[in-house]
């Protein structure tokens, strides 16, 4: 494992160390990866949790609208980047355990205890997995939380949070428009914004826009499709044809 | 890449060893501490890096141990965070004795050597360079105790200590101007020019910084702040003026 370039392993990784599939023949051998962006942000009154929907292996996009986000309680969920495999055993885990702890608990899990798994298995098992996740959810002692679980099984609350290989691009952007207190429309506009623009300059990151609010009133999934999402610098509105642009005699079609 | 689970007759001995332990990921920068007259002062900035990233910004990497110690922690975090654990668990149960003792920086500093040291030796580091201060009554009156202990176990006590990239800006620093029975004062402002001087030359390090002190009262981790730094020299502003055509 590279040790400079964790967040980008998901394709150096291909490429590094011992004879393991290289990206010449990784869409039939290669492990599926999550090169992805995620994002969880916390507003007045609960937390949003964004991803985007590719997976890839090696070079080719094994799923274009993958769930990235799991359920973990009624009240938390999980967005996962990295090794698709490793994430999902964890999830799985984490769900199992947070099951049998809510029936002897006798109430819903906390935020805090769901995040706290999550990173015992993390910090474990450190040597054997790739997962980097960002817990969030609601609960009735402390309310919208999110907690980051990156490589290595550090756990960290945040106002915001964000991972993936997507989440390269998007660290400047957060330091200049991040804000307190959002409101839930506008903290669910801005992770859809902050994703899309993510996935405009990562190839690892792509498809749909996948939201996942979580409040005292209960939770709310959202999908918002690639063709819906905003433009920006040099894309272009998609066309049925280039015969319709020509038939709308428009003069920006080019002509020698 | 490689097979995670390893397999002993595939593998070259190297390939093991890296299997057996690893790289660290999210990484603490440089702590650096000294001994003053009235007790230990500790810094740290409030950083946590990845890779080149600097991800983490407000990050707390001096913590308070028991009654008589602070502990600063560089590199790996989620192992800083495990050895916190590990003192949680330790410090329970000497006051659950409940026999009016208390265990003090020199006892905690041991503890952890036992537990990098035997860690090593298992090829399973925790991949820290861990400070270690505080003071305690003891024979001669109240004792200030600063070492420190990293990765592989190397471990020492001494009036100042630097981790990291400490080790090459501030020691010398330190050794030049550290004086015994420093005022609160006087060791701030030696602290403080060199966190600056960490600032500027070490690349992962960020304007933001904590500094702590434990003395025979009690210990105060002061909150984050920044300080402000000096770019206004004239051969900054212009540097090829004297000798044109220079890169």
């Amino acid at each position: 494992r590279k040790p400079l370039s964790p967040v980008s392993a998901a394709m150096d990784a291909a490429s590094s160390l011992m004879g393991g599939p290289s990206s010449a023949d990784a869409p039939t051998d290669g492990e599926h990866r999550m090169g992805t962006t995620i994002v969880g942000v916390c507003y007045a009154g609960g937390v949003v949790l964004a991803a985007d929907s590719r997976t890839s292996t090696g070079m080719y996009v094994a799923n274009r609208a993958s769930d990235k986000i799991s359920q973990l309680t009624d009240n938390v969920y999980v967005c996962r980047s990295g090794s698709a495999a490793d994430t999902q055993v964890i999830s799985d885990y984490v769900r199992y355990f947070l099951h049998q702890h809510t029936i002897q608990l006798g109430q819903p899990a906390t935020v805090k205890v769901a995040s706290n798994l999550v990173r015992l298995l993390a910090y474990q098992n450190k040597s054997m997995l790739q997962a980097g996740m960002i817990v969030g959810g609601w609960d009735k002692y402390e309310g919208g939380q999110i907690y980051s679980v990156p490589l290595g099984g550090t756990i960290l609350r945040q106002p915001f949070a964000i991972g993936g290989s997507g989440s390269s691009y998007l660290y400047g952007l957060m330091d200049h428009e991040w804000k307190e207190g959002m409101t839930q429309e506008e903290a669910e506009k801005f992770v859809v914004k902050v994703v899309s623009l993510a996935i405009a300059r990562d190839g690892a990151s792509g498809g749909v826009v996948r939201t996942v609010t979580i409040n005292e009133e209960g939770v709310k999934r959202s999908f918002h499709p690639g063709d819906k999402l905003p433009l920006w610098h040099e894309e272009m509105e998609p066309q049925n044809s280039l015969l319709d642009i020509l038939a709308a005699g428009s003069s920006d079609a080019m002509v020698q | 890449f490689f097979s995670k689970i390893p397999s002993v007759p595939r593998l070259s001995s190297n390939v093991q060893l890296q299997l057996l332990s690893w790289n660290p990921y999210v990484t603490g920068n440089s702590v650096i501490a000294m001994k003053y007259k009235d007790g230990v002062i500790m810094a740290c900035d409030t950083g946590a890096s990845y890779g080149s990233t600097l991800r983490y910004k407000s990050v707390e990497r001096i913590k308070e141990v028991g009654k008589h110690s602070l502990i600063g922690g560089s590199g790996e975090f989620s192992d800083f965070q495990e050895i916190l654990r590990y003192l949680d668990e330790l410090t329970l149960n000497d006051h659950m004795w409940d026999d009016g003792n208390s265990l003090g920086p020199k006892e905690i500093h041991a503890y952890l050597t036992r537990v990098m040291y035997n860690r090593r030796n298992k090829f399973d580091p925790l991949w820290n360079s861990l400070v270690l201060g505080g003071v305690k009554k003891g024979p001669k009156g109240d004792e200030k105790y600063l070492g420190m202990v990293n990765m592989i176990g190397t471990h020492f006590e001494e009036n100042h200590i630097a981790t990291g990239f400490g080790n090459h800006m501030a020691i010398p620093i330190l050794r030049g101007e550290w004086r015994e029975d420093m005022t609160f004062e006087e060791a701030v402002k030696l602290i403080e020019k060199c966190l600056l001087v960490l600032l500027y030359r070490d690349r992962s390090s960020i304007n933001k910084f904590q500094i702590a002190k434990i003395t025979t009262e009690g210990s105060t981790i002061y909150p984050p702040y920044a300080l402000k730094t000096n770019w206004g020299f004239a051969a900054f502003e212009n540097p090829s003026k004297g000798a044109v055509g220079t890169w």
